[in-house]
């Protein structure tokens, strides 16, 4: 066990002595990012504050390096856990200067005033989250972009060997939630901070966690590695996507795909068929897609829209099965769409089909499909 | 835009200017308040009468029995006031909380009203401790039902409902008392719920300036735990705060020093919510090692200057020192209103 450095043993956390989750163990190393991901209201929150001790544990505890969370005083976890919460802060007239500073609580004397040390770490922590210029900006006056960093900020100078931060990507644009988690990402792995945090987003879960935990219903149903758990039956199942998919490859989600007796064929390849793809999605018109590599990136995008894609082995010539398949679908439809692509000596049934299309008065090209619209 | 370290050294000006002011206004109020009155003393003589402790023997009374009590107890009630609205403020993260509007007045008046009615059949006197514990008890009993009803409202608007209707029930069950009272009884409780600072005595002095002093020292060794409480009580219990017992050790403090405070002086208005508010706005920061000290320093202001229009504006006649502290606090307490609304939308 003292190869982990946080870990919970039997844990069980719920609101007013009823356990709403139980049986939680978590097993992270120092430095390592945990991701709670889950749906809304699954608990995630009510994981963090149990952990946090803001909330009190209906069974089980938590270790900080073995020390038990139970048993430390607020005084004493405060000098190894910091947090950001989801909660607004009500302060006024409070700078982000002051409001960093409060970081530095434990550390300070009886009256709470900072001393040139204490002062230079709030300082470094502004710089370090990119804040530095806010300093003297009331803190009720700065976007929800630069709160959260003054928030984290806050966290870093209390100088925790653990941050826990709820969610702390809502209300973000993408920029400033890349740039967050950048910077949480360079903490734990430069400073050895140990990271556990709650995200919606899960394809940023996916790529900046080193573990990742699956919260909803009574058990949490998956702990792991990224690698283990982003898995589509498993993302699937955790947020009960029966509507659409969760793709693992590109961490997107897609629409699902139209209904009905398709009319429709789209020759593509190399990604010139996605924006197709998802064109006649939003346009409600069922589709075949094909010939198509498995390893090409328009089979991970068709495989979830297309109503059948025809497919053919990775780094094969396309074969003439898959030709065959594709002429018979080609037969029923009356429109086939090609998006153009390189055309190399493994294509050369493809160029096949397209000519045969083109004879039929089938077939129309990407750049005027969608022309007059 | 002006460098941060600029804006610092600004600030710390700001902060010198803000106290050197509170200070000369008490020190130009203090001199104000003894030198006027219905007997004019020059100050000359109320400097030897004060120093040297001599002078005409009518002076003399008139300076140590009236005068210097009365301004001590406005400035050091004054004080108590402005600090008990501002840990109440701090508590309830409502900037209109104060001891008047969450009913606590109303709790220490029913209190002070039964020890005056009830207890003067049974007993021939009452001292001082016993007003004090009575209208502590009833400032803490009020506030256990503000504490009990804000359990269930987190709204601010519903708070202070539910404090305006305590102060409904305290007042119907002081009337009721009144109608079964003797008229002296009336009177006095009447003069006492009116708030004033006459008719202090030394003794009450003694009292309330150990009482008062020492909640001051505990609230400003407090402003660190404060501090934290403003970023809300999770982030405090986070930075180490145990929240519960610095809620109870807060609330424990707001009630005595209100309780005090309206034990010798009366349910005086406004003073708690308005000044903290000014100050705030004076210093442009709401940290407590600077707000607690010049708010206590301010209440002390606001109340001797109060005390100096009750007693001057329509000499002989004296106006009770609430009828003042609310003509010039709740035009504040608006401007304040206004200025968060306008803020928000």
């Amino acid at each position: 066990m003292g190869d982990y450095y946080f870990r919970t043993s039997d844990l069980s956390v719920g609101y007013n002595g009823k356990a709403l989750i139980h049986d939680i163990e978590i097993n992270i190393r120092a430095g390592e990012i945990l991701t709670l991901i889950g749906p809304n209201g699954s608990g995630k929150s009510t994981i963090l504050k149990s952990i946090t001790k803001h909330l009190a544990v209906i069974k089980g505890d938590s270790f900080i390096a073995d020390a038990s969370i139970n048993a430390m005083t607020y005084k004493e976890l405060s000098r190894r856990l910091a947090v950001v919460l989801t909660e607004r802060i009500k302060g006024e007239l409070l700078t982000c200067w002051d409001v960093v500073a409060t970081g530095r609580y434990p550390y300070t004397n009886t009256l709470g005033l900072l001393g040139q040390e204490d002062k230079e770490k709030v300082r470094l922590a502004m710089e370090r989250v990119h804040a530095a210029d806010l300093a003297e900006r009331d803190f009720s006056a700065i976007s929800d972009g630069q709160r959260q960093r003054v928030l984290l900020a806050r966290a870093i100078c209390q100088e925790p060997e653990i941050i826990v931060l709820d969610e702390p990507t809502s209300f973000l644009d993408i920029r400033h939630k890349l740039q967050l988690l950048s910077i949480l990402r360079s903490m734990a792995k430069e400073k050895g901070i140990t990271v556990i945090m709650s995200l919606h987003e899960i394809d940023l879960a996916q790529k900046i966690s080193d573990k990742i935990m699956c919260v909803s219903g009574e058990v949490i149903s998956n702990f792991g590695t990224p690698e283990e758990i982003f898995r589509e039956e498993i993302i699937n199942e955790l947020y009960g996507i029966s509507e659409g998919s969760f793709n693992i490859a590109f961490g997107s989600v897609e629409l699902p795909p139209p209904a009905g007796e398709p009319d429709t064929f789209v020759i593509s390849g190399c990604g010139s068929g996605i924006s197709v793809f998802r064109r006649l999605q939003k346009e409600d018109t069922p589709f075949y897609a094909g010939v198509l590599a498995e390893n090409d990136v328009d089979f991970q995008v068709a495989k979830v829209l297309a109503a059948e894609v025809v497919t053919e082995k990775p780094f094969e010539p396309i074969g003439e099965e898959a030709a065959a398949r594709a002429r018979a679908l080609i037969d029923r439809c009356s429109r086939v769409i090609y998006a153009p692509f390189p055309l190399g000596t493994g294509s050369a049934r493809i160029v096949g089909l397209i000519e045969a299309a083109r004879e039929a008065g089938k077939l129309e090209e990407t750049d005027k499909v969608f022309e007059t619209k | 835009m002006s460098s941060p370290k600029h804006e610092k050294g600004l600030a710390r000006v700001r902060y010198t200017a803000v106290f050197i002011g509170l200070a000369a206004a008490f020190a130009i109020l203090t001199v104000w308040n003894i030198n006027t009155g219905s007997v004019h003393i020059s100050v000359g003589n109320i400097a030897r009468i004060i120093f040297l402790r001599a002078g005409d023997e009518t002076e003399f009374g008139i300076v140590w029995k009236l005068r210097l009590p009365r301004i001590i107890a406005a400035a050091v009630l004054g004080g108590g006031l402005a600090l008990s609205g501002f840990l109440m403020q701090t508590f309830f993260g409502n900037p209109i909380a104060g001891p008047f509007v969450l009913g606590i007045s109303s709790g220490s008046k029913l209190f002070v009203a039964i020890v005056m009615i009830v207890l003067l059949r049974f007993v021939n006197y009452v001292t001082s401790w016993m007003m004090v514990l009575a209208a502590f008890a009833g400032a803490l009993i009020a506030m256990g039902f503000v504490l009990l009803a804000a359990r269930s409202i987190k709204q601010m608007s519903m708070l202070l409902v539910a404090g305006i209707m305590i102060s409904y029930i305290c007042s119907a069950i002081t009337e009721f008392l009144i109608t079964f009272a003797k008229d002296s009884d009336i009177v006095n409780l009447h003069g006492w719920s009116q708030g004033r600072f006459s008719g202090t005595t030394w003794a009450d002095v003694r009292f309330f300036v150990i009482v008062v002093l020492v909640c001051f020292v505990l609230v400003f060794l407090m402003s660190k735990p404060i501090s934290a409480y403003q970023m809300g009580e999770s982030y405090a219990q986070s930075m180490g705060v145990n929240v519960k017992r610095f809620r109870i050790l807060l609330i424990l403090m707001s009630s005595l020093l209100a309780g005090c405070v309206t034990a010798f002086a009366g349910p005086i208005s406004f003073v708690g919510i308005a000044v903290p508010h000014l100050i705030k706005m004076l210093l442009k920061t709401a940290k407590p090692i600077l707000v607690i000290p010049a708010s206590f320093l301010g209440g002390g202001v606001f109340c001797l200057f109060c005390d100096y229009i009750a007693r001057t504006a329509f000499a002989p006649v004296e106006l009770s020192i609430s009828t003042v502290t609310a003509l010039f606090g709740a035009p504040v307490v608006i401007a304040m209103l206004i200025r968060r609304n306008g803020a928000k939308s």
